[in-house]
């Protein structure tokens, strides 16, 4: 296929791998923050192409995992009233809650329904105007504007039955925790999905502040080899800046239009990450003038009260601090089928990929 | 969910395109992008073009040595 091929090609690979070999001089932990290249980096298994003192982490880049026990929770509650349908994304609806997840809901009789998009939520809206309809939005920058899209068209057809329960996030604040927590991250695989919104000025504090480089990288093992030997070069002259490696898709100034739907339809929010606990302005909710949206503002509900899993580090995980093959739960108690923490259920979650992979 | 894939546009109306994703074809919106066209590369994403993929620069980064030592003349970027 076009834009994947040329870039799986093995010649590319073979050279960028000697290429990475004849720079690297000394151990450097690198960084990815995104869900798509945890996936990618384990299925094409970058890690064993690389020299032993190069180390990857993986970071809170996977949304489903770093969404809080409180939010599955609400949806679940949600779930449970009778004129309620959910629709949410596919990766969500196993995503352990405290007592219940949104699958076992819907086999107990709930109306939870599998979205591709907030566009089909919109459609079922429109058809059903006799229920409320209820999307869990999460995501990061990549996927806010198309729910700040879709509240948009909403409020323009008028409905009066749609609403929004947002968990949506935004990156920068998560990656300087990281660093002020004093996890030791030497350079950056920053989100090329993400930066295909916003950019790449959402960095520039982490070379200046941080003396931490960023490449933005896209997610094919060329892609993401060529970020490396950036980011090496850049350690090695000790001059650290940002650049984007995926320019055949990110601008500089990224999508404009994009960038103004969200700023239209949400306000920043301090908000609570697994891992991390309650991180300034880092999360996204919906402001005055589309209240009417928001679910929590127009659907009151009792949720239960949060009950963490015993024995689960995805938290621990999410900071790269540890592996999932540290936990003790891995493979044994918690695998893909029976998935205890949320880092297990997503396919860009740390666990899964480690599990579907290695395994 | 954040995997976000290229995909041909076959055609285009009323504010969304059908594209082809290795034969596959999918609706999908146009409302955050601008100036699609028949045959254009869009990335896409929850049934969002997110923005369309520049040949030239896909060509620019495969060019890797070039590419490579462009990018020793230019320094660090930003
Ligand atoms: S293996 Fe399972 S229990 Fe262990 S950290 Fe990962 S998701 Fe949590």
């Amino acid at each position: 296929m076009k834009y994947i091929d040329e870039f799986r090609d093995k010649e590319l690979v073979r050279n960028l791998v000697k290429r990475i070999g004849e720079v690297s001089h000394r151990g450097v932990s690198l960084m990815e923050v995104c869900g798509g290249h945890t996936w990618a980096i384990q299925k094409f298994g970058i890690p064993s192409l690389l020299p032993a003192n190069i180390r990857l982490l993986s970071g809170p880049g996977c949304p489903v995992c770093v969404t809080s026990k409180r939010f599955i929770d609400q949806v679940v509650a949600y779930s449970r009233l009778s004129d309620v349908v959910i629709c949410s994304f596919g990766d969500l609806i196993r995503v352990p809650g405290s007592s219940s997840t949104l699958e076992k809901e819907k086999s107990r009789g709930a109306d939870v329904r599998i979205v591709y998009s907030v566009l089909d939520a919109l459609a079922l809206a429109e058809q059903n105007p006799g229920k409320k309809v209820v999307f869990p939005g999460i995501g990061f920058e990549t996927t806010a504007p198309g729910t700040a899209a879709g509240i948009k068209d909403a409020a323009q057809k008028g409905l009066k039955n749609f609403f929004v329960l947002s968990s949506h996030k935004v990156m920068p604040p998560a990656m300087a925790a990281l660093i002020d927590e004093g996890v030791k991250i030497d350079g950056y695989i920053a989100p090329g999905h993400v930066s295909v919104i916003t950019g790449s000025g959402i960095y520039r504090d982490f070379p200046k502040k941080y003396g931490v480089g960023c490449v933005i990288a896209g997610f094919e093992p060329v892609d993401i080899l060529q970020a490396v030997y950036m980011l090496l070069r850049q350690i090695n002259q000790q001059r650290f800046g940002v650049e984007i490696q995926y320019s055949r898709v990110v601008k500089p100034e990224g999508n404009p239009i994009a960038r103004q739907a969200m700023e239209e339809v949400f306000t920043t929010r301090d908000d609570w990450w697994r891992g991390f606990g309650v991180i300034p302005a880092s999360g996204l909710v919906l402001n005055e003038k589309y209240a009417h949206f928001d679910a929590e503002k127009m659907i009151p509900v009792e949720v239960e009260e949060t009950v963490e899993e015993k024995g689960c580090i995805c938290g621990e995980v999410l900071k790269g601090l540890k592996r999932p093959t540290d936990c003790k739960l891995f493979g044994k108690v918690c695998n893909t089928t029976n998935p205890v923490g949320s880092c297990m259920v997503s396919h860009e979650g740390a666990c899964n990929a480690y599990f579907r992979f290695h395994s | 969910m954040c995997l976000s894939i290229p995909g041909k546009v076959i055609s285009v109306e009323d504010g969304k395109a059908i594209v082809s994703v290795g034969g596959t074809e999918y609706e999908t919106s146009l409302q955050l992008v601008e100036d699609v066209h028949v045959g254009d590369y869009l990335l896409i994403h929850t049934g969002f073009a997110l923005e369309k993929i520049s040949e030239e620069e896909a060509e620019e980064t495969l060019r890797l040595f070039n590419a490579l030592e462009d990018m020793n003349e230019r320094g660090d970027g930003e």
